[in-house]
């Protein structure tokens, strides 16, 4: 079946399976790897991606789904070189070691802060608990989180 | 704050890790993420049943479906069909036995995943079953089940015993004995990249293999025999992996992805585990019981020790006898013992495959010992504290196994700074305001960890760096970089010797052909090593860079000319030439520089322990804070402090990445994870039942640096990856003994336990 979405600003269209997953029409077909699967069944967050702006599982969600549909990959995310505020303050304050789960923590960062522009440690760990993250221990993620909020408030 | 431009590196300033923009922004290329436009999906077929005679795989039906590449068993394999880095014990594919519920029997390549997965439904096998063994002390009983018939020791795979001066018998002497019984589980390394990679044979039929491994040299000598093809024509190519801490430490899908792509006519093939597959699948850190004693006299020290640890490394050998070793050569921590008796099983079992995980078994070992350390304390009613204080060894002390400590070692300072710090000093007030139903606890806990491989075992590095045509600098870094960011380092390192900063660097990850022989990603060793190498290759090629510059100034003496971010410039006349304009005058053949580090390691007492004794070790002093809620059980940390010896810091926010990382892995250890194979079935083969740490369930850590440089480090550092994973356990628990008095004696010390120790406590103090 035939689907039209706009994806990272771009409209596009695919001829998808009705059985395909949303991470696989990315990673597989529009090359797009930048969006991570850790589990495949939601629980890891990695594949975290923004549809209409609010965050997805792209493991959970059929291609189908995306009809009509505004989608944002962590590769739509910053503008030409200029890094998107979390994504920088991710680089700046260490939240990044492996790396694996850094796409989707930025898509649910990203998502979290369009909603709550000023939130708490608290606020942010409880924002971010459904993406896991095997090698920071969070700290610096919430420590980017909340520098990047303050970047945006100023 | 944004780093201002042009700043080059500098040793101890924190700096962002060069690899964080392109993981951010999506563009990293993990071995995840290879695909092409044409490719084939490969995958396995898995036993499913603990322990089996296997009769027969069928595979007729699998072959005939529509899309089927190939189906092979282990008749396919051309070569030895066995890895396994010390024993060769693990078959590629499953040939006579299956021994674990993770046993391959069968590999499809496919045409995509969906025809993947119907052919492996349609995989069956006969097998006789074979009753299992899965209690590290059953499997010695002499009337157990065989995991491996032909191994000399039967399912003993390896004994380690060490004594000291009067051993155990040193007891007698003692005015205080405490004794305990500790376990620790499997635990899952639970990297968000499970186990994946491609494979192809090129042009000239050389076989390459992109995969996320710690061991790119290792496993190409392991392949070879197993896969019957010369060593030489096998490429091994790592970009960044995405997590490991151990788990990815040897053969994971390496020569299944390689016989794949024998299968293909050069179509490349793409395999990529499932979560679940890589529960049921991957290694684990070896499970142990461990039997202690501590002898003490009254004054407080520590006299005797007897420690009788039984390893669980399930089917197959791997690297669970050194797992075990290490942390035998830590069972007495960080202190002074005159007297000891160590003796540990190192069992096979049918439960799941045992290997490394970040604190290679020390972490077990450190789990019973700092607890039977507060026992002792307690016994005494002294502080727990003081009674560390005491016994920590200093500079030219024998550890626990009577080897003369003759680099850094500051466990004294790490007690020192905990001791001044206010987490330690308001803790009594801090347990006071404690709120209804909840009971609070501070526990502490110091910890060793040996830098490196031990003594038999060379620790080597190659460094190799090239003067690129452009006057950039491009690092070819022999050692993985699974995560830790030891490649962001080696830039670090170059650019502070050179006066460049980030832009200036390109970092290549390990390539068989392109890199050097480095040895593995693993034993806290890989900036020491390496950068240790790296400085020597470095300051080579920095002479070099001046002395050819020479020929552009006005000067015949290199000192007067200085490295500056992209060029260089006279101290006085202030003319600057660009590194671009000196990299055209170095020929092609100029442009390269190797050298060559060896690790110092132990030359006496060599026979002491299994491949001999280490003899670099980092420290730490753990603090934690716990409540709990007395009507469910339910245990929160609510505070942690870790102050380590790892030398002296290279770059303060990397070094607190490994810190805070470590730290929320031993939360987990200690409070959650547990990976259930009962009777050899994976249980917990999810995120959703295997339950790691989310930001919930970490606290705000604070990390302080003992300030205690190791002479023979590159820029005064050691090995700081692995010390803080050993602390959370032993912390939490005498936290928790702290708070309401309860002893638990294994891990993860869950709401449940607590519930109903505390349950158990009030029934005994119920007035009868
Ligand atoms: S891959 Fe989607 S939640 Fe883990
Ligand atoms: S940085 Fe490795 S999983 Fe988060």
């Amino acid at each position: 079946m035939k689907i039209s979405f706009v994806l990272n600003g771009k409209k596009r269209t695919a001829d998808v399976q009705p059985d395909m997953r949303v991470v696989d029409l990315l990673r597989e077909h529009l090359h797009l790897t930048g969006t991570k699967e850790g589990c495949g069944s939601g629980e890891c967050g990695a594949c975290t991606i923004l549809v209409d702006g609010e965050s997805r599982l792209s493991c959970l969600m059929l291609a189908a789904q995306l009809e009509g549909k505004r989608i944002t990959t962590i590769e739509g995310l910053s503008k030409g070189k200029r890094l998107h505020p979390v994504q920088e303050a991710f680089v700046e304050s260490g939240a990044v070691q492996c790396g694996f789960c850094t796409p989707g923590m930025v898509m649910t960062a990203v998502d979290m802060l369009s909603r709550n522009p000023d939130p708490s440690r608290d606020e942010i760990r409880e924002g971010i608990s459904g993406n896991l993250c095997r090698c920071t221990g969070y700290q610096k993620i919430v420590d980017a989180i909340e520098a990047a909020a303050k970047d945006k408030s100023r | 704050m944004k780093r201002e431009k042009q700043i080059p590196f500098r040793i101890g300033e924190a700096t962002p890790r060069c690899d964080a923009r392109t993981k951010v922004t999506g563009q990293e290329r993990y071995a995840a993420d290879y695909y092409g436009d044409h490719f084939f999906w490969a995958g396995v077929k898995r036993a499913g049943i603990p322990h089996g005679k296997l009769i027969k795989v069928h595979t007729e039906d699998a072959k005939k479906l529509k899309g089927v590449v190939a189906v092979l068993t282990s008749e396919d394999v051309p070569g030895s069909n066995r890895v396994g880095i010390i024993r060769g014990d693990q078959p590629v594919l499953a040939d006579k036995k299956i021994c674990y519920a993770g046993d391959p029997l069968a590999l499809v390549i496919a045409e995509n995943k969906e025809t993947l997965q119907a052919a492996l439904a349609l995989i069956t096998f006969d097998h006789e079953p074979l009753p299992g063994v899965f209690d590290v002390e059953e499997a010695l009983r002499k009337d157990a089940p065989l995991v491996h018939e032909d191994s000399p020791g039967g399912n003993l795979l390896r004994l380690v015993s060490v004594e000291t001066g009067k051993g155990a018998s040193a007891f007698d002497e003692c005015d205080v004995i405490v004794e305990g019984v500790f376990e620790t589980p499997f635990q899952e390394h639970a990297y968000l990249e499970t186990e994946a990679g491609w494979a192809y044979l090129d042009d000239s039929g050389q076989l390459v293999v992109v995969t996320a491994t710690q061991t790119p040299f290792r496993d190409r000598n392991e392949m070879a025999p197993a896969l019957g093809i010369d060593v030489e024509k096998i490429r091994v190519i790592v970009p960044y992996l995405g997590g490991a801490f151990g788990g990815k430490d040897g053969i994971t899908i390496q020569c299944l992805l390689g016989l794949s792509a024998l299968h293909t006519g050069g179509v490349p093939v793409k395999m990529w585990w499932g979560r679940e597959e890589s529960f049921l699948a991957s290694v684990k850190r070896l499970s142990a019981r461990m039997r202690y004693r501590l002898g003490v006299k009254r004054d407080g020290t520590f006299h005797a020790l007897e420690c009788r640890a039984y390893f669980d490394t399930g089917a197959y050998a791997g690297l669970g006898e050194t797992v075990m070793t290490l942390g035998l050569e830590h069972a007495g921590s960080a202190y002074r013992i005159p007297n000891v008796s160590i003796k540990g099983s190192c069992v096979y079992t049918n439960n799941a495959v045992g290997g490394p995980f970040r604190g290679f078994g020390v972490t077990q070992v450190t789990a019973a010992m700092e607890r039977i350390v507060d026992m002792a304390a307690q016994k005494l009613s002294v502080d727990p504290l003081a009674i560390r204080r005491v016994n920590a060894v200093e500079r030219g002390d024998k550890n626990c196994i009577g080897v003369t400590l003759t680099h850094s070692t500051g466990i004294k300072k790490c007690l020192a700074a905990l001791s001044d710090h206010p987490l330690w000093r308001e803790r009594e007030g801090w347990k006071m305001k404690a709120g209804q139903f909840k009971k609070r606890g501070v526990g502490i806990a110091c910890m060793a960890h040996a830098m490196g491989y031990p003594a038999v075992v060379p620790d080597f590095a190659n460094a190799k760096i090239e003067f690129t045509g452009e006057g950039r600098f491009r690092i070819y870094a022999g050692i993985v970089d699974m995560g830790q960011g030891n490649a962001s380092t080696y830039a670090h390192i170059a650019g502070a010797l050179l006066g460049q900063e980030a832009s200036a660097f390109e970092l290549i990850q390990p390539d068989t052909e392109r890199t050097l022989p480095s040895g593995s990603s693993s034993a806290s060793r890989t900036t020491y090593v390496y950068g240790n190498a790296l400085v020597i290759s470095v300051e080579d090629l920095k002479k070099k860079i001046l002395d050819k510059a020479l020929r552009l100034f006005s000067t015949a003496q290199a000192e007067e000319l200085m490295l500056v971010p992209g060029g260089i410039r006279h101290r006085k006349d202030k003319k600057k030439v660009s590194l671009k304009e000196v990299a055209g005058l170095f020929d092609e053949s100029e442009r390269f520089y190797t050298a060559y580090f060896r690790s110092p390691a132990a030359t006496e007492m060599l026979d002491r322990i299994y491949l001999g004794p280490h003899i670099i070790f980092s420290y730490g002093a753990h603090l934690a804070y716990v409540e709990i809620d007395t009507l469910t059980g339910c245990i929160e940390v609510t505070g942690y402090l870790a102050v380590t010896d790892a030398g002296n810091v290279i770059n303060p926010q990397a070094y607190e990445q490994q810190i805070q990382g470590g730290i929320a892995q031993g939360i987990g250890f200690a409070l959650s994870e547990d990976y259930k194979a009962a009777n050899g079935h994976a249980d917990t083969n999810s995120l959703a039942t295997y339950i790691i740490p989310t930001a919930m369930d970490v606290p705000d850590m604070l990390s302080v640096a003992a300030d205690n440089a190791e002479e023979t480090g590159p820029f005064g550092m050691k090995g700081i990856g692995e010390i803080s994973i050993s602390g959370p356990v032993p912390a939490i628990a005498n936290a928790v003994a702290d708070a309401c008095g309860i002893r638990i004696g294994r891990n993860p010390i869950t709401a449940e336990n607590i519930f109903r120790a505390l349950w158990e406590q009030n029934d005994q103090e119920r007035p009868r």
